[in-house]
């Protein structure tokens, strides 16, 4: 069987600074966040022949950041329309690029003003009717919490999990967002506030969602062999999956995402394919060390801790409030602060921060002994997931 | 309670074309209707032109029972869009012929609502060339 393990690596990591008012154009912080992983891996912008990233209409093409920055020649990209199902995808695509010689060194972006641009979770956007969006948006079911609300409700229902317990997910996120300087909430957060906070869409209140944000990260990936001898320590890409389930449903529209036909919606794709992620990397979810978990909203890393197997289907949320994903715990979760506190770069920062974390230059935050990390995009019908090592 | 829309921020009108027709034609009529596979009868929602059993093309729109019950709900305390006035709730409903279906409930509060609550049909006339299926709680 193929198997990209360990053939591609990630040698450069780039961030803007992360706000809710860039001031800048989305463009602006598409080729900065790629300068400054180029810089940071110690090559120039002559050593880049591939580009890859991900938006849903709300950035700049590959094609502006191979002009921007003067790239000599770029032999291979991809401009890829989707939502955190692209989150790792997007890497795990330019991987196969390198491993079938289309590229040797690509930049991997995701840039956004999330916050005064165009805001994914749906606020001010306009009614539409023309997709799947009219079997749901002339019912008022016009943005993407309502979604995920409907997710929470099926899980509470049918294991208990509590209000409590996704608050505990936004504390473990601040806890780490405190320690991080790029973070863009940093004060304490307790569980009264959370639970004092407005319902947003019942039953999500506002602590229960993610922050929208203005800025954006890159990494540089290129061969394992060329890896070598760069200026910091590989991080492998051990193994990386990408797909959706029997009648995921169609999934996006242009201003929402649903999917009722999705059978059982407290469950998601990576229960299926978690074994394929775990098998092609030679591992098992005993050997994760840090886990970065895409947390759009507080149910999405309790359902994922559940359907990667860390713990039993329906005790995520008991799994959250024993303190197991806090930093002192046996798998740190969002050491960064996830998208509950660091901020929203629709899951991309997620990858930046599992590398850094596996290169041991994490500083506050760092981890003691990462080597191998698991880096997820958004799961439901759909998946995305890659294993990273050191 | 109902869902109540805001004139000034109509809902538009879905765009009718080859894979939806038969679905808002019957709504239009006050009948509700799924597309059902006519080589192995497997029922779908949302409309799509082929059947992912038996990959068949060949479907007719069928009558429901317009009968169901709330799979999951949602409640939105203050909107996200001037269009719907808050407090409202969205149900996804799991109907008799399988298929689910998202829409709101008529004469309930929201809180009222629960899962596995039966439910059954009503048509609600939104604006000028848009009815909507709604749902009302069985007994």
């Amino acid at each position: 069987m193929n198997n990209l393990k360990d053939k591609v690596a990630i040698v450069g990591l780039g961030w803007t600074r992360f706000s809710t008012n860039s001031g800048v154009s989305v463009k602006n912080l598409a080729l900065e966040s790629c300068k400054n992983a180029i810089d940071d891996a110690g090559l120039t912008v002559k050593d880049v022949d591939g580009i890859a990233t991900y938006n849903i209409g709300d950035s700049v093409s590959p094609y502006v950041v191979a002009t921007g920055l003067g790239l000599p020649e770029l032999r291979w990209n991809i401009e890829y329309f989707a939502g955190a199902n692209g989150a790792t995808s997007t890497l795990l695509t330019a991987a196969c690029a390198i491993i079938g010689g289309l590229a040797d060194t690509v930049l991997v972006f995701r840039a956004m003003n999330g916050r005064t641009g165009t805001r994914l979770g749906g606020a001010g956007m306009s009614l539409n009717t023309t997709g799947i969006e009219q079997y749901c948006v002339p019912y008022g079911l016009t943005t993407f919490p309502q979604a995920v609300a409907m997710v929470a409700r099926r899980h509470m229902i049918k294991y208990g999990t509590t209000s409590h317990q996704m608050g505990a997910v936004a504390l473990t996120c601040r806890e780490n967002a405190i320690l991080n300087e790029r973070a863009v909430v940093r004060s304490p957060l307790s569980i009264e506030d959370h639970q004092n906070s407005k319902m947003i869409v019942d039953p999500l209140r506002l602590y229960d969602c993610c922050q929208e944000t203005d800025g954006a990260c890159a990494v540089l990936i290129t061969s394992a062999d060329r890896a070598k001898d760069l200026r910091h320590s590989p991080v492998y890409l051990m193994s990386g999956t990408h797909g959706a389930g029997w009648q995921s449903g169609e999934f996006f529209g242009k201003t929402t995402a649903f999917w009722p036909e999705w059978d059982e919606l407290s469950e998601t794709y990576a229960r299926t394919m978690a074994s394929e992620l775990y098998g092609k990397a030679g591992i098992t979810s005993k050997d994760v060390d840090v886990a970065e978990l895409y947390d759009c909203f507080t149910i999405e890393p309790i359902v994922q801790l559940e359907d990667f197997g860390f713990c039993e289907k329906g005790e995520g949320g008991a799994f959250v409030e024993s303190g197991a994903v806090r930093r002192d715990g046996h798998l740190p979760m969002n050491t960064h602060g996830g998208l509950l506190s660091e901020g929203y770069i629709h899951g991309f920062n997620h990858v930046l921060e599992g590398a850094s974390q596996l290169r041991g230059d994490a500083g506050a935050r760092q981890i003691k002994d990462a080597e191998i990390a698991l880096v997820t995009g958004y799961c439901g019908p759909v998946a995305n997931a890659v294993i990273l090592r050191r | 309670m109902s869902m109540v829309y805001d004139t000034e921020h109509p809902v538009p009108i879905p765009p009718i074309i080859w894979d939806n027709m038969g679905y808002w034609e019957g709504i239009n009529r006050h009948e509700l209707v799924f597309q059902r596979c006519k080589e192995c009868g497997t029922w779908r929602h949302p409309p799509r032109p082929v059947c992912p059993k038996c990959r068949s093309f060949e479907k007719e729109w069928t009558p429901s029972t317009g009968k169901g019950a709330v799979y999951s709900w949602v409640t939105y305390q203050e909107s996200p869009h001037p269009g719907f006035k808050a407090p409202y709730s969205v149900v996804l409903l799991e109907m008799e012929e399988g298929v689910r279906l998202v829409s709101n409930m008529v004469d309930i509060k929201p809180e009222e609502i629960s899962i596995g609550m039966p439910v059954e049909v009503v048509f609600e006339d939104i604006a000028e060339g848009l009815t909507l299926p709604k749902f009302r709680k069985v007994g």
